[in-house]
């Protein structure tokens, strides 16, 4: 936010918009000028979380009638509150996307209830019902992309054996891991995955030494859930290694080391939200999506995928399109011997079971304590 | 090739390893604190120089194409933001670990400002020398990839300890440090040298960034120092103010910082928060053991603002 810029001028038009907005509804405002603010938590250029967001923004700023007003870095404090009310009352927005999970409670719900007419949209929080109408939740399925870069790894490994960086043992990222492994496993049954808990989600130093020891121990195809995976494809690349990657597309970092990743496709899913609002539909308060309603999406394979590798992925990929496909299905058996989903049962990405994952499953080694 | 996998032996290496690539900053720091507090001031600054050294380092070398250039362009950072604190330290009545803390917030906010549009290109890297063209083994070799700036700490150590000692500047540095007063009358000036001590000690722990962002882990981002600069500078008091064991000392850390992943790597799981908070642990174990309520700290500078 240029605090320079705002002048009384900036004032009386934001207010003007302000006023606009609330009179005519947001059908009305849509014929003037749209006003949509995204707030994010880190740098927009992280080549993680943060520019994953920052691309479904620009994608937003193409379309016509509709302006975007961004600020980076806000703390998942108050301080987000005060970005939402400058947002607010200086630039006129009247959709927000405030990115980061921790934003939600209380400070999104606090703000939908002080501005009952605009328009909320958190990425990751879990909207309830108790919670104000005109906020929502959504987040993607990002461990469909990370079944298929297992696919892809587990043709593409020579020792057998894969690496994953992680930052927390929470159940988004366990979920990760899970489905990394159980794809791998589909194209290599003996392959397993070590896992390395780095203890926070910006530790570069920690993320460099994790891919060291990954590789060290033999270790030849890489993937990572961390916020800013460069400093993993950097590393592993530099000792040879392959990765796969997370959030965005790191191809230009490692061009001979990328085999796949996993990536948001806010791109797509951004625009769909704007072109909802505009049109005075509906956004489902709870919205949830993975490759199939593009929410998110697989990057392009690598030069070094086999032909065999290509085949497998494009085929699951195909599966989870047409949503005849369950990662999570018995019988599932974690890494300690325990069965964990029942023979016969099915969790499909909707269900609350998932959301509450715990466990490693058979094949990664490693422990989530 | 030899068998791909080593098994526990990895935990061994990868500490040596780690030794080697996460000390350097650690060991440029506290050898910069150690030639600043000998003359008698703190600079609790370095945190930030370290982040400004590594941005400015990242931003030059991405935009000459010389990482080299990137690390001189780093050590003058530091260099001017040494020169800062020592001027405005140089005023009467200023507290010097006062002005350290403020210089911190505003190296590493004008780092993370500057730095912006450098996360995301990739500048060039410092080469390493490779060290372990002997063995067969991957893991030995690229454990034995060591960068120039590493030999150069550990020379500087040594050099360092020599200098002290055995030297005309050494001794004007010590006295400084010992004593304002008898410098005083020997007709040098304090102001002089500790401002020519903390330039030097900026210059250091700017390099030591250069280190981060162009070397290991070799990218400029927002998290890359986490608060090294301050271990590094707590270092130096555990260090007993010896450029030698500043380097051991720093050797020490690095190597623990590499004990967590690797003891995962292994599959020895339980308690990994305990070994990554290891580096730490370290330093709380050795401040203990040694400290004495009778006594001062042995070798800490009389003319610092904390024994005094």
């Amino acid at each position: 936010m240029d605090f320079g810029r705002i002048s009384r001028r900036h004032l009386l038009q934001g207010s003007a918009a302000l006023a606009l907005g609330s009179t005519l509804g947001i059908r009305g405002a849509a014929a003037a000028e749209t006003t949509v603010g995204f707030i994010y938590v880190g740098s927009r250029d992280d080549y993680g979380y943060n520019q994953a967001h920052a691309q479904g923004a620009a994608a937003v700023k193409k379309l016509p009638g509709i302006k975007v007003v961004e600020e980076e870095k806000v703390a998942e404090t108050d301080a987000v509150e005060k970005t939402i009310e400058s947002m607010v009352n200086l630039d006129g927005a009247t959709l927000l996307f405030p990115t980061s999970f921790g934003y939600y409670n209380p400070h999104v719900v606090k703000m939908a209830t002080k501005f009952p007419k605009l328009h909320f949209e958190h990425c990751g929080g879990l909207w309830s019902d108790k919670d104000p109408k005109n906020a929502g939740s959504y987040f993607g399925y990002i461990d469909e992309a990370q079944y298929i870069s297992g696919i892809v790894a587990g043709y593409s490994t020579k020792s057998g054996k894969l690496g994953f960086v992680a930052a927390k043992p929470i159940p988004q990222v366990l979920r990760n891991i899970n489905a990394f492994t159980l794809g791998a496993r589909l194209a290599n049954p003996k392959a397993t995955t070590q896992v390395i808990f780095t203890g926070d989600w910006s530790m570069p130093v920690k993320e460099a030494e994790a891919t060291n020891s990954l590789i060290d121990q033999g270790v030849d195809v890489l993937t990572c859930h961390v916020d800013g995976p460069k400093t993993m494809v950097e590393n592993a690349a530099r000792r040879g290694a392959m990765v796969c990657g997370y959030h965005v597309n790191q191809s230009p970092l490692a061009p001979k080391a990328y085999l796949t990743g996993a990536e948001w496709n806010w791109e797509a899913l951004y625009p769909k939200f704007v072109k909802m609002i505009t049109a005075g539909e509906a956004i489902p308060n709870f919205y949830r999506g993975g490759l199939k309603e593009e929410i998110v999406k697989v990057s392009p394979y690598g030069e070094m995928v086999s032909a065999e590798a290509r085949k497998h992925a494009d085929d699951v990929k195909a599966k989870f399109m047409s949503g005849e496909y369950t990662i999570f299905k018995g019988p599932l058996v974690d890494n300690k011997g325990k069965t964990v989903i029942a023979s016969g049962t099915d969790r499909g990405q909707q269900d609350p079971e998932l959301e509450k994952m715990d466990y490693l499953v058979e094949g990664v080694i490693g422990a989530t304590a | 090739m030899a068998d791909a996998s080593l098994g526990l032996w990895t935990v061994p290496l990868a500490v040596f390893g780690g030794a080697i690539r996460v000390s350097t900053p650690f060991l440029f720091v506290s050898l910069g604190e150690c030639i600043t507090e000998r003359s008698g001031r703190i600079n609790l600054g370095l945190e930030g120089t370290l982040v400004m050294g590594a941005m400015s380092a990242y931003g030059i070398s991405y935009l000459s194409g010389s990482p080299w250039l990137g690390v001189l362009a780093a050590g003058i950072t530091g260099a001017l933001f040494g020169a800062l604190h020592a001027g405005i330290c140089s005023l009467p009545r200023v507290n010097d670990i006062a002005v350290g803390i403020a210089l911190m917030l505003l190296g590493t906010g004008l780092a993370f400002f500057l730095g912006k549009p450098l996360i995301e290109p990739t500048a060039a890297r410092l080469p390493a020398i490779d060290f372990g063209w002997w063995s067969d083994i991957p893991q030995v070799r690229a454990a034995l990839r060591i960068n120039v700036l590493f030999l150069i700490g550990v020379a500087i150590a040594p050099l360092l300890y020599w200098a002290f000692r055995s030297t005309r500047w050494g001794l004007l540095i010590r006295t400084a440090g010992e004593s304002a007063d008898a410098a005083r009358a020997m007709g040098h000036s304090v102001l002089l040298i500790r401002l020519r001590a903390t330039m030097v000690g900026g210059f250091l722990a700017g390099i030591g960034g250069s280190f981060l962002s162009l070397f290991y882990p070799g990218s400029w981002n927002e998290g890359l120092s986490s608060g090294q600069g301050i271990t590094a500078v707590a270092l130096v008091i555990f260090a007993r103010w010896d450029p030698m064991l500043c380097l051991w000392a720093s050797l020490a850390f690095g190597g623990a910082a590499a004990l967590g992943p690797a003891l995962q790597s292994v599959g020895i799981t339980s308690g990994y928060h305990l070994f990554n908070a290891a580096p730490y642990i370290l330093t709380l174990a050795i401040m203990i053991i040694t400290c004495s309520p009778k006594r001062t700290l042995t070798g800490a500078p009389a003319e610092l603002s904390i024994t005094r």
